[in-house]
C-alpha cells in the first residue's frame, strides 16, 4: 500500500510531459498509423489524465506525446489564448514540460486548439493539435461503432448524403454550421471537431500538421501537410464557409470569424475577431475597427475582469 | 468601448483558493483525518476504490477529502493518479474459494456446507436514524465467538454444478483483455464486458439491473451466493520461481443462479451471472452480476430483445462515470464560437422561412 | 547477453526520444524530406537512425522482426535488453528492420484489415545512402511533388500504395539520416 508520505506532489514527480515513455510510445505509434492513413481515426488507450474527459483530454495527450523542449506552445480555445481552459492548459504544460508559450500565432511551433484554427496560416514547422469530443463524424447518423467502423470499411457514407439531402430538402440548405464533416483525400470522411464550417477551408492544403485527439473516445487521427480535404456538399448546393456579414469591431478586418458580443441591457452588440492573437496583431499595425478607442492615450480603469 | 473580458489566470487561481477554503468549512471545526474517512466512511472509500480500479484505502481517504465527499471526483483522482503509477508485473489471478469470508449468503438454499454468515450487513437494520451517533460515544463492540474466524468456505454454485444443473464455465488460461491499456474493441468478450462493469458507475450499473428486473431483458436471477472477505494477491517473481504473497485485498463476489428454460444451442439448466468488486460493495456486486448475464444473450443463444441492458455497446460505452461526468460537464466550457455558428443558421433560416410564408417583417428588435 | 547490449540506449530517454519522434513524424508527413536523428548507439549492421526508431517506437506491446544480415545476436540483445520488444517472425511483426533484399518478399507482413487498417507493419529499410533524387511521389504530406531515393523499383511501392488504406509504412535509414514513404504517397518513375 502507498504511503501517503511518499506520494509524489511536485511536479517534476512526473516525466517530460506529464506522460510516462511506454504511453507516449503508444500515442506516437497511433499519431504515425494516422498521419499513414490521412481521415481515418486510429485507436488508442487514452490515458486518464488530471483533467477531465471533455476538457481536451485527447488534445494534451497528442500535444504532450509531441512535444520537444525547444517548442513553443500555444493554446487557444474559441480562438482565444486567454480562455479559462486554454490558460489551464498553457499552465499545464509549462509546468510539466517546461516548454516556452507564445500568444503569437506565427511563433508558436506547436498549437493546441479548441473550435478554432487560428485566422493567420500556418506554416511547414506548425502542428495544430484539435481536441475532439466526438471523432466519428457518422455517429449521430449511427451511434454504433460496429455499424460505423464498417461503413468505413467498405467507404459507405450512403446515411451522411441522405441526411444532408434531407437538410436541403427541410431547410433549403445544409443545417449544419459547426462540426461540419469533410473528406479527405477522396476517401475518408472525417470529423473537423466543433470548429465552425467557415474554418473548414484552412484545414485543405495546409501547409502545418494536423493532429486530432478524441480522449474520451480513443481515437487519435491526422491530416499531414498538403493534404486535400473537401466539405461535403452537392453540386447545386455547395459548401459555403459563412460567417456573421460584419467587420470586427475592433481591428476592423472583414475575412475573419466573429464572435458576437452583448454590450448592455437594450441588446447593444458588438462583433469582435474571435482569434484574439490575430485581432491585437492588426491593432498593432495600426488597423481601427469602428468601435474600438482611437488609441490608448489614457489609461482604461474600467477593465472587466 | 469593449475591452474584452482578461484574467483568466487571476481568476482561476482565485477559484482553486475559495475551493481550497471551502473544503475545509468552518475552521474551528476539528479537521478529518484520512484514517477517520478511511475507519468510518469505509464504504466510500471501497466505492473510490472499486471505480478508481486501485486498491488504496489511504489514497481513497485523500481523494475524499480533496474532493468534499463528491465521490466521482474522488474517482477520478484516483484514476488520474493511477495513470501515472509504473506497472511492474501482474499478479496471480485471486482465488475466491480460498476467501476468509466475513460475509456469506445464499439465498438458494436454506442452509449449506460453511453455513450463512450475515456478517456486518446493513440487511435487516430497521432506517432509523441512530440519534445516539450524533453524540460522540463509546467504540461499540460486536461479541466474539470463540472459532469463528474468517474462514474458507465451498462456492454454492459448485454443488450444482456437480449435478449438471448449471452451465459449466470453461477453465480457460488466456491473458484478460486490459481496458487500461488497450482501446476497448467491440464486440467486446466477457472478461473485458466484466472490467469494465466492475469499474463502471455504481449507479448506471444498479439502474440497468433493476432494469432487467421490470423486464427489460429479464434473467430470472437469484443470488447463488454473496462473498465479503479478504483474499491473498500473489505475485509469481520469475527469478524466485514462486509465488511470493503481496497483500490480502477485501473482495465481495457475487454469482446469480439464473433460471434458464434452454435455447436452440443449450439445454434446460441454470446459468450465470458474475461480480466482482473491490472492497465491499454488495449493491454493485448483485447489479453487476445481472447486467453481465443479460449481456450473455448471444452465447446462450437467447433472443435480443433490445432492452438497454442487453446491448453490450450501450452499456460499455456508458458505464464509466468519468468519460460520463466529464463530457457531460465540459458542456459548461465555452462554446461561443459554435454558437455563434448556430445563431447565424437560425437567423437566416427563419430570415427564409418567414420570407416564404409571406409572414410580416421580422421584430426586429428581437433580432 | 553481451556488454553491448547494456550500451547505445537513449542517454535522456524523455527528451531524446521526444525529439527523435518529431524527426520521425517529420519524415513520414513529409515524404521526401530527409531528417537527421541522433541519441542511439547501436551495435552493427543496425544505423543509428534505424536504433533511434527502435528506441521511440518500440516495447514490451510491439512484436519486431529481424531480417537477414539483421538477425544477429547483438542486435537481437540490443533491442531485447533497451526495449523488451519480442522478436517474432514477418507475419506478426509491428516492425521490420533489415536491408531491402532481406525484408522481401513484403506480402509476409500485416497490411491491416477494412476494419483496421492501422494494424499493419512499418518496415525500417537499411539503405547504402539516402537522397532526395529518384522517384516522384506525389499525395498527402507533398506540396506539389518530391523525389526520393528508394531501394525498388516505384512499382513496387506504387502497387503498396494502390491497398490503401491497408498497406504498409516504411522508413528508410541510412548512417543518422531517415526518411519515411507511408502508404498514402504515390510513387511514380522519372
Amino acid at each position: 500500500m502507498t504511503a501517503i508520505a511518499q506520494t509524489p506532489t511536485e511536479t517534476d514527480a512526473y516525466n517530460f510531459a506529464y506522460l510516462d515513455e511506454q504511453t507516449k510510445r503508444m500515442i506516437r505509434r497511433a499519431i504515425l498509423k494516422g498521419v499513414a492513413i490521412p481521415g481515418y481515426q486510429v485507436p488508442f488507450a487514452s490515458r486518464e489524465m488530471p483533467m477531465p474527459y471533455g476538457w481536451g483530454t485527447g488534445g494534451v495527450q497528442v500535444t504532450a506525446a509531441c512535444l520537444v523542449p525547444e517548442d513553443r506552445l500555444k493554446v487557444i480555445d474559441q480562438g482565444a489564448d486567454d480562455t479559462t481552459n486554454a490558460v489551464s492548459i498553457r499552465r499545464f504544460f509549462q509546468r510539466t514540460a517546461g516548454v516556452a508559450v507564445t500568444e503569437n500565432t506565427p511563433e508558436a511551433t506547436v498549437i493546441q486548439t479548441r473550435h478554432r484554427i487560428p485566422e493567420t496560416p500556418l506554416t511547414e514547422g506548425q502542428i495544430l493539435v484539435y481536441q475532439v469530443p466526438i471523432p466519428e463524424p457518422l455517429r449521430f447518423l449511427e451511434p454504433r461503432e460496429t455499424e460505423t467502423r464498417r461503413m468505413h470499411a467498405l467507404e459507405d457514407y450512403g446515411l451522411m448524403h441522405v441526411k444532408l439531402y434531407e437538410d436541403i430538402a427541410r431547410h433549403g440548405q445544409i443545417a449544419t454550421s459547426y462540426d461540419y464533416p469533410v473528406k479527405v483525400e477522396g476517401r475518408y470522411v472525417m470529423d473537423p471537431s466543433p470548429i465552425p464550417k467557415f474554418d473548414n477551408p484552412k484545414m485543405s492544403d495546409n501547409a502545418a500538421i494536423q493532429l486530432f485527439g478524441a480522449g474520451r473516445e480513443q481515437r487519435i487521427y491526422a491530416l499531414p501537410p498538403y493534404t486535400k480535404v473537401v466539405s461535403l456538399d452537392f453540386e447545386d448546393h455547395p459548401f459555403v464557409a459563412s460567417k456573421a456579414d460584419h467587420p470586427c469591431g475592433l481591428c476592423g478586418s472583414t475575412d475573419s470569424y466573429l464572435d458576437e458580443v452583448i454590450m448592455d441591457d437594450q441588446g447593444g452588440r458588438m462583433f469582435v475577431c474571435s482569434d484574439t492573437n490575430y485581432c491585437s496583431t492588426r491593432r498593432e499595425a495600426g488597423h481601427i475597427g469602428a468601435m474600438a478607442a482611437p488609441a490608448p492615450a489614457q489609461p482604461q480603469e474600467r477593465r472587466a475582469e | 468601448m469593449y475591452v474584452a473580458v482578461k484574467g483568466g489566470e487571476r481568476a482561476i487561481e482565485n477559484a482553486h483558493a475559495w475551493l481550497a477554503e471551502e473544503r475545509r468549512g468552518d475552521p474551528s471545526v476539528p479537521e478529518l483525518a484520512l484514517d477517520q474517512i478511511r475507519e468510518q466512511l469505509k464504504l466510500a472509500v471501497n466505492r473510490v476504490m472499486a471505480e478508481g480500479s486501485l486498491y488504496d484505502p489511504d489514497l481513497a481517504a485523500l481523494a475524499i477529502k480533496q474532493s468534499r465527499g463528491d465521490l466521482i471526483e474522488s474517482i477520478f483522482l484516483m484514476r488520474a493518479y493511477r495513470t501515472t503509477l509504473p506497472r511492474f508485473g501482474v499478479s496471480r489471478p485471486v482465488d475466491t474459494a480460498a476467501m476468509a469470508c466475513i460475509r456469506r449468503i445464499s439465498a438458494t438454499f436454506k442452509d449449506l456446507p460453511g453455513g450463512q454468515i450475515l456478517g456486518p450487513t446493513f440487511d435487516y437494520t430497521h432506517r432509523l436514524l441512530d440519534f445516539a451517533l450524533a453524540a460522540e460515544g463509546e467504540a461499540p463492540r460486536a461479541p466474539i465467538t470463540e472459532g469463528a474466524e474468517p474462514a474458507a468456505v465451498p462456492h454454492v454454485t459448485e454443488f450444482l454444478n456437480r449435478d449438471g444443473l448449471i452451465q459449466e464455465e470453461p477453465h480457460s488460461d488466456e491473458t484478460p483483455g486490459d481496458l487500461t491499456r488497450n482501446p476497448l474493441e467491440l464486440p467486446a468478450n466477457r472478461p473485458l464486458r466484466l472490467q469494465a462493469l466492475a469499474r463502471g458507475d455504481e449507479g448506471f450499473v444498479l439502474s440497468l439491473a433493476y432494469s432487467t428486473q421490470r423486464g427489460y431483458g429479464r434473467t430470472h436471477a437469484f443470488v447463488g451466493e454473496l462473498r465479503i472477505g479478504l483474499v491473498a494477491v500473489e505475485y509469481d517473481v520469475p527469478e524466485l520461481g514462486f509465488a511470493i504473497h503481496l497483500a490480502d485485498i477485501e473482495l465481495t463476489e457475487c454469482e446469480t443462479v439464473n433460471q434458464f428454460k434452454g435455447s436452440r444451442s443449450e439445454p434446460p439448466q441454470f446459468t450465470r451471472g458474475y461480480g466482482l468488486v473491490l472492497g465491499q460493495s454488495e449493491r454493485k456486486s448483485i447489479s453487476m452480476s445481472l447486467v453481465d448475464r443479460a449481456l450473455r444473450w448471444r452465447e446462450l443463444g437467447e433472443d435480443y430483445i433490445g432492452a438497454p441492458a442487453q446491448d453490450e455497446e450501450f452499456v460499455l460505452s456508458h458505464c464509466d462515470n468519468i468519460q460520463a461526468t466529464g463530457f457531460l460537464e465540459h458542456i459548461k466550457l465555452p462554446h461561443y464560437v459554435d454558437f455563434q455558428a448556430e445563431l447565424e443558421l437560425v437567423r437566416r433560416l427563419r430570415a427564409e422561412a418567414l420570407e416564404l410564408t409571406g409572414a410580416p417583417a421580422m421584430k426586429e428588435a428581437a433580432e | 547477453m553481451n556488454a553491448t547490449a547494456l550500451q547505445g540506449g537513449f542517454a535522456t530517454p524523455a527528451h531524446d526520444s521526444a525529439r527523435a519522434f518529431r524527426a520521425t513524424l517529420d519524415a513520414l508527413a513529409r515524404p521526401g524530406t530527409i531528417q537527421t536523428v541522433a541519441g542511439a548507439q547501436p551495435p552493427a549492421p543496425l544505423s543509428v537512425a534505424a536504433g533511434v526508431l527502435i528506441l521511440t517506437l518500440t516495447d514490451g506491446t510491439t512484436p519486431v522482426h529481424l531480417a537477414g544480415a539483421w538477425d544477429c545476436a547483438d542486435v537481437r540483445d540490443w533491442i531485447t535488453f533497451q526495449t523488451g520488444a519480442p522478436l517474432v517472425g514477418p507475419a506478426d511483426a509491428a516492425f521490420a528492420v533489415g536491408a531491402w533484399n532481406d525484408l522481401a518478399p513484403l506480402d509476409r507482413f500485416a497490411i491491416g484489415t477494412p476494419d483496421y487498417p492501422d494494424r499493419s507493419a512499418t518496415l525500417i529499410v537499411e539503405c547504402d545512402a539516402l537522397q532526395a533524387q529518384g522517384a516522384q511521389l506525389t499525395g498527402s504530406g507533398i506540396k506539389d511533388s518530391a523525389r526520393l531515393s528508394l531501394p525498388d523499383a516505384a512499382r513496387v511501392f506504387a502497387a503498396n500504395h494502390a491497398l490503401f488504406p491497408l498497406g504498409l509504412d516504411f522508413f528508410f535509414t541510412a548512417g543518422d539520416r531517415l526518411a519515411g514513404l507511408p502508404r498514402s504517397t504515390k510513387v511514380e518513375d522519372n
